[in-house]
């Protein structure tokens, strides 16, 4: 239960640490909160030969708003800060919402925004938020910036676009419009567990009290965040009747192709799923048309 | 060398406990800059620079912390593994709120596991300090 041995850098400056990047390629891996990687040295199922330990490049944790209500928010942002943070909340009120979520405290006083994106685990609430969010990730090397859209960043189980010389710098978070109705729903055995499936969700209403735009993702159900364009554009267009969601939560289910695994059944996956989605759209709704009333 | 590690060998200070390694159990659990960390999922250089407490600068020799005494008064450890990530935990907790529900203590501990309490002993004594003065709390 002791990491294999490793060689250690703890750059202060960017610089010098994606020098190290570009020295070391797919031999080293990047520390941050370390609340994933850890884990997995510890028990010895990761055995990087070199770490390069980010946490004292301070310039990486940040969290910035401009004027066009555009988030931005560093890659080594601590998400126990982001969770108190007024400017977060106010900004994008569905990001706070998943936060909490995250683990258990004690994580989040160390995990970073950063860290839980690129280690991409199926179940993170993050990658999720990330994809519906339609998020921008810069990347950073020493060649320069690469900007990757959420939707092309998350490739498979625990893989994502990032180069081995690469850093995630920045997460960019296009502006909220506060009329949307939006939902995060998880279940987990306990709270604080891996959730075993979640729905995140948005909606926008128009006056007329139909459903102009909608969001939906998926996150638990295979390797990486699923977004269901099926159940999205059955929403669109429609005006709220009591049985939408429980059609919601039917094409839900259909679309979702969620492993089996220790927890939980592709089953179990599927048809929780589409209860959750269920659940959030209802929510959505009426955080939707009480947007609509102010 | 993690930080849990160092604290127990270079330290000397082996009242935090290794469980899992791996980030789950919470008994490795200690304050960085006052607030509550996974010693055991720490590089111990990481700590460089930092404030750190432990379960043994609680209380004096002579009198126990407040927390000590809830969980003495309360029944809240049998075994003692988990105590001290579960007391270090509850002076973060304090800290941030002061004046906790149940559920919120409840949702507070739930990244610390004791296989021998059920609990409700350990959320009894955690509410108890809460509900009295946190001045003299140091």
């Amino acid at each position: 239960m002791k990491p294999a041995p490793f060689e250690y850098f703890a750059p202060s400056e960017l610089p010098e640490a994606l020098e190290l990047l570009e020295r070391y390629g797919d031999e080293a891996k990047v520390l941050a909160g370390g609340q994933s990687l850890m884990p997995l040295m510890n028990l010895r199922l990761a055995r990087p030969k070199v770490i390069v330990d980010i946490n004292r490049l301070s310039n990486l944790s940040f969290i910035a708003v401009n004027s066009s209500g555009v988030l931005t928010v560093g890659g080594l942002t601590r998400q126990r800060e982001m969770e108190r943070s007024v400017v977060v909340r106010q900004q994008n009120p569905l990001l706070a919402a998943a936060l909490p979520m995250i683990g258990h405290f004690q994580i989040r006083n160390r995990g970073t925004l950063g860290g839980s994106i690129v280690h991409a685990d199926p179940a993170a609430e993050l990658p999720a938020v990330s994809l519906l969010l339609e998020v921008e990730f810069s990347l950073r090397s020493k060649s320069g910036v690469r900007r990757v859209r959420a939707q092309d960043f998350f490739m498979d189980y625990l893989t994502t676009a990032l180069r081995p010389d690469e850093l995630l710098t920045e997460v960019q978070f296009p502006s909220w419009s506060q009329r949307d109705g939006w939902a995060i729903e998880e279940i987990a055995r306990r709270n604080g567990d891996f959730a075993i499936v979640g729905v995140a969700l948005r909606i926008r209403m128009d006056e007329a009290d139909m459903i102009r735009n909608a969001g939906i993702v998926t996150f638990g159900v295979g390797g990486i965040p699923q977004r269901v364009h099926r159940a999205e554009e059955g929403l669109i267009g429609r005006k709220p009747d009591p049985q939408l969601a429980a059609e919601l939560a039917k094409v839900v289910a259909e679309e979702l192709k969620p492993d089996s695994d220790l927890h939980a059944s592709a089953e179990y996956r599927k048809e929780v799923g589409g209860v959750l989605a269920r659940r959030a759209l209802t929510s959505a709704l009426v955080r939707a048309r009480s947007k609509e009333e102010n | 060398m993690t930080l849990a590690d160092f604290v127990r060998q270079e330290l000397n200070l082996t009242g935090t406990h290794l469980g899992c390694e791996h980030g789950v159990c919470g008994a490795c659990t200690i304050l960085m800059n006052g607030e509550a960390v996974r010693s055991c999922l720490m590089l111990a250089p990481q700590a460089d620079g930092a404030v750190l407490n432990t379960v043994e600068g609680l209380g004096e020799s002579q009198e126990l912390h407040p927390l000590q005494r809830a969980f003495q008064d309360h029944h809240a450890l049998q075994c003692g593994f988990c105590t001290p990530g579960f007391l270090m935990t509850a002076v973060a907790i304090l800290k941030e709120n002061p004046t906790p529900s149940r559920e919120e203590v409840r949702e507070a501990i739930s990244g610390n596991i004791c296989r021998c309490t059920g609990y409700q002993p350990i959320i009894n004594a955690i509410l108890q300090v809460s509900k009295k003065s946190m001045e003299t709390e140091k």
